[in-house]
């Protein structure tokens, strides 16, 4: 599914994830990790994001990640909701969740 | 009106539905239920964020034994419809509608909830209700919204609100909110459900939060809404039941026992009749000791 427009979820609070997602013609989902934790868990946390946008059908995005601790499921969390704001989706993603 | 009897609600956490912090841990605190909020504590740019959040925490989150319970938005607003249908399909104990005013208000409520079990393939009758009563009207017909639905588990007053409507403020002596909980706890014993007294909100004054938690348990209050964690074991205090209280209630439970062993009809400990209300009322002591952790499995007290 195409990306409409660049959009913004999550914060720079500890336990949360700031995730901007934005479009990209090519090259699948490029994820710029900003984590302290990257080492440890940087392959897990993408792994989240990619597989919960390819719930999307996104095949293609700049994603840019500031991660502050967050857990999986908030993970996931700000990813659903950062793609449904760049797709401008308004139904809750039933299928995704 | 299920489990309304056994489970104790001396504690109702608040939590902001978009801090991944605080959902995180809300959990470790012993409160006896949870309420997420997706109302007032979210923005309205976040509304989206904080229900995927709240949905994804109940989803993975082990909140153990507490009675998980969200607060959605308003009928009257865009959010509250996909609030519901998440909530159900994240299989909540309990929606907590606020600003409500009329029996009808729950019935539109528990046929929203009823059909997102069907849609979400929960089991039927699972997910409960209550309500907030927030303002005026809502107290003038308490005792239809909390005989409104075999749903209902209990109701509450939200003072901030309610103090509004009435053209006052929260005065340190709440007698401004007199009418209202007494109506509001009448109208929960006549149906049968809980009753949950509104927050306390000035969180340096402990001395008037055991001021304020002893007189709604004095009134018959199951429990207090609360804020912040801290003010949990204070309130937990409040409702632990004395060492006298607790010998009677052994003695009481070990009466009728006794009795039931030789076939007796009529039960009395030391020349008065045991009765069902006195023997109801062992048992929530009995209840309220397990739960402050003052008898052990077996109900024997536990010295300190």
């Amino acid at each position: 599914m195409e990306i409409k427009k660049t959009a913004l979820a999550g914060t720079l609070e500890s336990s949360d994830i700031q995730i901007t997602l934005s479009p990209a013609t090519s090259g699948g989902i490029q994820i710029d990790l900003d984590s302290a934790v990257a080492s440890q868990y940087g392959d897990q946390i993408k792994d989240v994001i990619t597989t919960t946008l390819q719930g999307f059908q996104i095949e293609n995005a700049l994603v840019k990640a500031v991660d502050k601790g967050a857990l999986d499921c908030v993970i996931k969390a700000r990813t659903v909701a950062v793609a449904q704001r760049a797709l401008e989706q308004t139904e809750p993603a039933w299928e995704v969740l | 009106m299920a489990e309304t009897e056994e489970r104790l609600r001396r504690t109702m956490m608040f939590v902001p539905g978009n801090n991944p912090a605080m959902l995180k841990d809300a959990g470790i605190y012993g409160a006896d239920s949870i309420m997420f909020d997706l109302e007032d504590a979210v923005s309205l740019q976040e509304k989206d964020a904080a229900r995927d959040l709240v949905y994804e925490a109940l989803k993975t989150v082990d909140y153990g034994t507490a009675e998980k319970v969200v607060r959605v938005n308003g009928v009257d607003t865009p959010f509250y419809k996909d609030d519901v249908r998440a909530m159900v399909k994240a299989g909540i104990d309990v929606i907590r509608l606020p600003k409500t005013e009329t029996a009808d208000m729950i019935k539109e409520l528990v046929d929203d909830v009823a059909a997102a079990e069907t849609e979400f393939g929960r089991e039927e009758g699972s997910t409960h209700v209550m309500a907030a009563i927030e303002s005026a009207k809502g107290v003038i017909n308490a005792n239809e919204i909390a005989a409104a639905s075999d749903r209902m588990i209990g109701i509450a007053l939200s003072a901030e609100d309610y103090t509004t409507d009435m053209k006052t403020h929260r005065y340190p002596d709440g007698r401004e909110l007199e009418y209202a909980r007494n109506v509001i706890l009448h109208a929960a014993r006549a149906a049968g459900i809980a009753a949950f007294d509104t927050v306390f909100t000035n969180l340096d004054d402990e001395a008037g939060l055991i001021r304020e938690t002893k007189f709604i348990h004095q009134l018959g209050y199951d429990g207090k809404s609360v804020i912040n964690p801290r003010q949990i074991p204070v309130i937990n205090a409040v409702y632990a039941p004395t060492k006298a209280e607790v010998q009677n209630a052994q003695q009481v439970i070990a009466a009728i026992d006794e009795a039931h062993e030789k076939g007796s009809g009529v039960i009395s400990l030391n020349g008065q009749m045991v009765d069902r209300p006195v023997a109801l009322r062992a048992q929530r002591v009995m209840n309220l000791a397990k739960a402050s952790h003052l008898v052990d499995e077996e109900g024997n007290y536990v010295e300190e």
